[in-house]
């Protein structure tokens, strides 16, 4: 059973991920993701892009890098072995492009259980830091520009589910 | 690459139909990819341990590889501001072999105001759904 008393807690913006070319292109291969804005450089400058574009889904791997702050806290009582996910959401306020600097706000926004399964929502609010800023500071409300916003429900079954 | 021209859509057209398949070593490359490791989309034991038939996708896999369909339609993958699903099936991966997953992209809804399509895509292995309300938005 998920700790309820998590629900309502925000994690702060964390380290930031640099999103890299070579990632950028192993992650579209790995989903099948054969647009060459994806994998060419000219073909993403083409379209009016900096640098190659990601994949739709390519920010679960900053989503899943913040999410393990909550999930992989003991306090959290979620039993990773016994989760299953149930929906996902992609608000992309930006494209996602190579060269971005981004850092995650994870807010736990609803944890309920029923029975012996608990659902978890967590919501991810993904921003680019500005190039002059290395570090994200704790206090700030909104630590750059807004690029993403994931929002993911897991299923956590219990011994008797 | 050409974009589609919005006032030549129609609710309910279908703007593309794909079969993706995944086998092992597909799973493996994606958890490397994406860092999802967890065992259950690479282990059988694991996965047999959490009372599932075996290895499964990750749910993330699927709902990455249907939307290329969608990207390509759409000319640019920027395009697509907003895609969300549910998982309603473990898609099964066995060993050796493939799973082939069945896509059709449907323009589900026309936003001529935000100038915006709603693209509902129905998911489904040897005919059952395995993503549920899988929707992506898509600017032109």
């Amino acid at each position: 059973m998920a700790n309820a008393d998590f629900e309502g807690r925000v994690y702060p913006a964390d380290a930031p991920y640099s999103v890299g070319r070579e990632k950028i292109r192993e992650f579209a291969t790995a989903v099948g993701a054969t647009h060459p804005a994806h994998h060419d450089l000219v073909a993403a400058r083409g379209l009016g892009y900096l640098d190659l574009v990601a994949p739709p889904t390519f920010a679960v791997i900053v989503a899943q890098r913040a999410e393990a702050q909550y999930i992989s806290d003991p306090a959290a009582d979620i039993d990773f072995s016994r989760v299953v996910h149930a929906d996902e959401r992609f608000t992309h306020h930006r494209p996602i492009v190579a060269g971005d600097e981004l850092t995650t706000v994870l807010h736990v926004d609803r944890i309920v259980s029923r029975g012996a399964i608990s659902m978890v929502t967590t919501r991810c609010e993904i921003y680019a830091m500005p190039e002059s800023i290395e570090v994200p500071s704790p206090e700030a409300e909104s630590p750059g520009e807004p690029v993403a916003t994931v929002i993911s429900t897991l299923a956590i079954r219990g011994e008797d589910a | 690459m050409s974009r589609p021209d919005m006032a030549a859509l129609a609710v309910g057209d279908v703007i593309g139909t794909r079969t993706v398949t995944f086998d092992r070593a597909d799973l493996v490359r994606y958890a490397g990819a994406s860092g999802d490791f967890n065992p259950i989309h690479w282990n059988d034991k694991v996965a047999e341990g959490a009372g599932l038939p075996g290895v499964i996708a990750h749910g993330m896999l699927t709902m990455g590889a249907v939307v290329g369909l969608v990207s390509e339609w759409a000319g640019d993958p920027g395009a697509v501001v907003d895609y969300q699903t549910r998982f309603t099936k473990p898609v099964e991966v066995p060993n050796p072999g493939t799973a082939s997953v069945d896509v059709t992209a449907t323009i589900g809804v026309i936003d001529g105001d935000a100038g915006t399509v709603r693209v509902d895509l129905a998911v489904t292995v040897d005919g059952a759904k395995v993503l549920g309300r899988a929707q992506a938005i898509v600017r032109l």
